[in-house]
C-alpha cells in the first residue's frame, strides 16, 4: 500500500467521540488472520457497523476523511490493522483529546495524522463534524480551519511532520544515513557487552527442532 | 550485588533511573529534535503482526540485518487441542504457515507448535534466556512490557516498526517520562499481584500511564517471584504505559542462569557486574510517583469493558447515575449494557458460564499452582465450562510433572496445549454471544474473547473459585 504524503486536507469529519475506543473495537481480532492491508476497511469498527446506522455508514460521513474521536482512542493492542483499516476506509486524520501510544505511533507509518487537542478546541471541531461541515487540516501551518474560518493550532513532532509532508520512507532514510553509526554502535557494544551477541554454539540449542510442513 | 553497586557510586553523572540507564546504553545517535535512534538487542516475532513486516522487507529489496536476534513463534492462532488435525486449512493455518515460510526464507529461528519450547512469546522469551536484564527487547505485541520484569527495556511496536527492526535493528524513539510505583505491605491470603495491577489501572485509568515508563519498586516488589513481576509488568500496557520495569536482583539471576541463551560462563562475571548497576540511583528523579499499600487490597474483578473498570470483589456494580461527568457516565452505561449488568448488583451475585485460566498474564507455573490449590479435590459447578491453557509447553510439562493436570481434569477442567487461546479468541477457543467468562487474561474489551462475549478479569485463584461456585466469588471466603 503506497500512501500519499499528507499536506493539506479539506474533508468531512465523522464524529465518533465515545471514550476509550480500544483497537479491538476498531478492528476485531478475528480479522487479524487476514494478511493483506488492502480491503481491511470492510472490517473497520466491524461490530458497531453490523448493528446498522454507524456514523461512517451514514451520509455525509460515509465520505469522511477525518475522524473526530473521544479520549483514549486506540488504546490496547498494538495491531497496526487498526490504522490500515482506517486508511483503507479513507480516513487520513484523527482528531482526539488523547490516544493509545502505539496506535499514535502507528498512524504516522501510514501517513495518517493524529492530532491531540485540548478539550475546548476539540469541542469546536466535534461540533463542526456533527453538523457535517467540512474542515481543513493544514499540516505545514499546523492548524485546523473550521467552517466559520476559526483556526485552531496543533502540535506535531518536527521529524514526524517532515515525514508526513514528504511521504518519507523512514527505514530507507535510516539505512542510507545511519548505517555507519549503527555499525559503530554494534562494534562498541560487542566489546563492552559480549553476552548480547548470541554465538553459533548458543543458537545450536535450536538444532533439534523438527519442522513439519503444517507447523 | 550490594558491593558492586557501591563501586559505581563514584560515577560523576547525576543520579539516573533504571529506565534511563538502559536507554542511555542503547543510543546509536541523537537527533536535534530530542529523539534518539535506539539499538534493539532482541526481537520476538509472532504470526499476527509479522506477515506485513516481512512483506515490506521483501518489497523494498532489503535483508535482515541480524537474523540471530529474532525468534519467531506462532501463538495467537494455533489450536490448543486436536493439534494433529486442527491446523490443516483455513486462515489460521495460512498465517501459521506464512510465519514458517518467512522464518526459513530470512534465516531466523522458528519454534514450531509441536516443539517442547513452544508457547506464548512473552512466556518463552524468559524461558529461553532470550530475555535478559538490561537489553532492549521489542515485539509486535503490546504485552511486550512483560519482559521489563527482568530489568529489560521492552515495549510493544506496530508491524511497520517490526520491519524497521528487521532491516536496521534500530528504532527512532523519544524518551518517555518516568513514573515510579512504590508498592509496600504484605498481600493478604487470597490476594495476588493481579489484584495490585488491577487496582493500579483502576486508579490511574487506561490512559494514565501514556507517555511514561513505569518502574515498580518497594519491598512488596522485591518479595515477588519472577512470575509475579512478569504479571505486573505485563499489564502495565493496560494503564497506557508501554514500558514497565523492575530492577534485577538475585531472583532475576537465579531465573536467568542456566537458560539456553543466557550469558556463557566466560561472559557471566562481566554480565553480573553490568546488571548490578541496573537500578535507579538514590535521588534519581521521577516525573510522577504513586504509592500502593498492597496490604490493604482485596481481590479485584473487572465489571466493565476496560481494565480500569475493576473493583474489589466485595463491591457492587457501580451506578452511572451517581457519576457527574457526562462522558464518563456514557462510557459506564455502554459498559453495563454490553456486560448485561444492573447497577447495584453485588459482584458476587454475577453468574458465569465459562472459565479461562491462561494467557501471558497468568499462564505460568506459579499461576497454575495457585489455581490448582483452590480446586484440589473439588469440582467445577454444573453448567460451567472451564479450561486451563498453559502459557508454554514447558509450563505444561512442569505442571504435569507435579500432577497439576490431574487436579484440574479431576475437577472437570479441560487441560489444553499452550497458546494465547481464549485471551484473544483467534483460534477456536472463544465465547459465544452473551456468554460470561471468569478469565485470568488481561483485556475485557468488547468482543475480546469472542463476539458478544463478556469478560471478567481476575487472578487465577479467583477464576478457580468462580469455576467451583459458578459465580464471581471472594476466594478468601472459601468456596463452599
Ligand atoms: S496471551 Fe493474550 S495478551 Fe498475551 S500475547 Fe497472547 S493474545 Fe496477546
Amino acid at each position: 500500500m503506497t500512501i500519499a504524503p499528507f499536506v493539506r486536507l479539506t474533508a468531512i469529519a465523522a464524529p465518533f467521540a465515545e471514550a476509550q475506543i480500544d483497537t479491538d473495537v476498531i478492528f476485531p481480532a478475528r480479522f487479524l488472520l487476514l494478511m493483506e492491508k488492502a480491503g481491511l476497511g470492510r472490517h473497520l469498527f466491524h461490530e458497531r457497523r453490523a448493528r446498522g446506522g454507524f456514523v461512517l455508514d451514514v451520509p455525509p460521513w460515509d465520505k469522511a476523511q477525518i475522524l473526530v474521536t473521544g479520549p483514549d482512542f486506540g488504546t490496547g493492542s498494538s495491531r497496526e490493522q487498526a490504522v490500515w483499516s482506517l486508511v483503507d476506509f479513507g480516513i487520513r486524520c484523527v482528531i482526539g483529546t488523547s490516544f493509545g501510544e502505539i496506535f499514535f505511533a502507528n498512524c504516522f507509518r501510514s501517513c495518517v495524522l493524529p492530532i491531540v487537542l485540548p478539550a475546548a478546541d476539540h469541542a469546536c471541531v466535534l461540533a463542526d463534524a456533527e453538523a457535517g461541515r467540512p474542515l481543513t487540516v493544514d499540516l505545514p501551518a499546523q492548524r485546523i480551519v473550521l467552517a466559520d474560518a476559526t483556526t485552531i493550532a496543533f502540535d506535531v513532532e518536527p521529524h514526524r511532520k517532515a515525514a508526513l509532508l514528504e511521504g518519507l520512507d523512514e527505514i530507507g532514510a535510516i539505512l542510507r544515513d545511519d548505517a555507519q553509526d549503527i555499525a559503530a554502535f554494534e562494534a562498541a557494544q560487542k566489546a563492552a557487552r559480549p553476552w548480547l551477541y548470541l554465538t553459533p554454539g548458543q543458537l545450536a540449542c535450536f538444532d533439534d527442532i523438527k519442522e513439519s510442513e503444517d507447523d | 550485588m550490594a558491593n558492586l553497586q557501591e563501586q559505581h557510586s563514584s560515577d560523576p553523572r547525576p543520579p539516573r533511573t533504571l529506565y534511563d540507564k538502559v536507554w542511555d546504553a542503547h543510543v546509536v545517535k541523537s537527533y536535534a529534535d530530542g529523539t534518539d535512534l535506539l539499538y534493539i538487542d532482541r526481537h520476538l516475532v509472532q504470526e499476527v503482526s509479522s506477515p506485513q513486516a516481512f512483506a515490506g522487507l521483501v518489497a523494498a529489496g532489503r535483508v535482515m540485518r541480524r537474523p540471530e536476534l529474532h525468534i519467531a513463534v506462532a501463538d495467537h492462532a494455533v489450536p490448543t487441542r486436536n493439534r494433529h488435525v486442527a491446523l490443516r486449512e483455513g486462515l489460521a493455518a495460512a498465517q501459521v504457515a506464512r510465519l514458517h515460510q518467512n522464518t526459513r526464507r530470512h534465516g531466523i529461528p522458528h519454534i514450531p507448535m509441536r516443539d517442547r519450547r513452544h508457547g506464548i512469546v512473552h512466556v518463552i522469551g524468559p524461558e529461553l534466556g532470550f530475555t535478559l536484564p538490561g537489553v532492549t527487547l521489542v515485539c509486535g505485541d503490546s504485552h511486550t512490557s512483560t519482559h521489563g520484569a527482568f530489568g529489560a527495556l521492552s515495549f510493544g511496536i506496530g508491524a511497520s516498526e517490526c520491519e524497521c527492526v528487521f532491516s536496521a535493528q534500530v528504532l527512532r524513539q523519544r524518551r518517555q517520562k518516568r513514573m515510579r510505583v512504590t508498592i509496600t505491605g504484605s498481600l493478604q491470603p487470597g490476594v495476588t499481584v493481579k489484584d495490585i495491577i488491577l487496582s493500579l489501572i483502576a486508579l490511574v485509568g487506561v490512559g494514565g500511564g501514556v507517555g511514561h515508563a513505569i518502574e515498580y519498586a518497594g519491598p512488596t516488589v522485591r518479595a515477588m517471584s519472577m512470575e509475579a513481576r512478569m504479571t505486573l509488568c505485563n499489564m502495565t500496557i493496560e494503564a497506557g504505559a508501554r514500558v514497565g520495569m523492575v530492577a534485577p536482583d538475585d531472583k532475576t539471576l537465579d531465573w536467568v542462569r542456566g537458560r539456553p541463551l543466557a550469558p556463557l560462563p566466560q561472559d557471566e562475571p562481566a554480565a553480573l557486574r553490568d546488571w548490578a548497576t541496573l537500578c535507579s540511583d538514590p535521588g534519581a528523579l521521577f516525573d510522577r510517583e504513586i504509592a500502593i499499600d498492597a496490604g490493604a487490597l482485596a481481590p479485584h474483578v473487572s465489571w466493565g469493558t476496560t481494565p480500569e473498570e475493576s473493583l474489589p470483589v466485595t463491591a457492587r456494580v457501580p451506578d452511572p447515575a451517581a457519576v457527574a461527568d457526562p462522558a464518563r457516565r456514557a462510557r459506564m452505561e455502554r459498559s453495563l449494557a454490553y456486560m448485561g449488568l444492573t447497577p447495584g448488583t453485588a459482584l458476587t451475585d454475577i453468574a458465569i458460564d465459562r472459565v479461562f485460566i491462561g494467557s501471558c498474564t497468568n499462564g505460568r507455573l506459579e499461576d497454575l499452582r495457585r489455581a490448582a490449590g483452590v480446586i484440589r479435590g473439588r469440582h467445577v459447578a454444573a453448567g460451567v465450562a472451564a479450561i486451563v491453557v498453559p502459557g508454554s509447553a514447558q509450563v505444561r510439562a512442569a505442571a504435569e510433572a507435579e500432577g497439576l493436570d490431574r487436579i484440574f481434569t479431576d475437577a472437570g477442567f479441560e487441560w489444553r496445549e499452550a497458546g494465547c487461546s481464549m485471551c484473544v479468541a483467534m483460534n477456536d477457543d472463544r465465547l459465544t454471544e452473551g456468554e460470561r467468562c471468569a478469565s485470568t487474561s488481561n483485556r475485557n474489551f468488547e468482543g475480546r474473547q469472542g463476539k458478544g462475549g463478556r469478560t471478567h478479569l481476575m487472578s487465577p485463584e479467583m477464576a478457580a473459585a468462580a469455576a467451583l461456585t459458578g459465580r464471581l466469588c471472594d476466594v478468601r471466603e472459601g468456596t463452599a
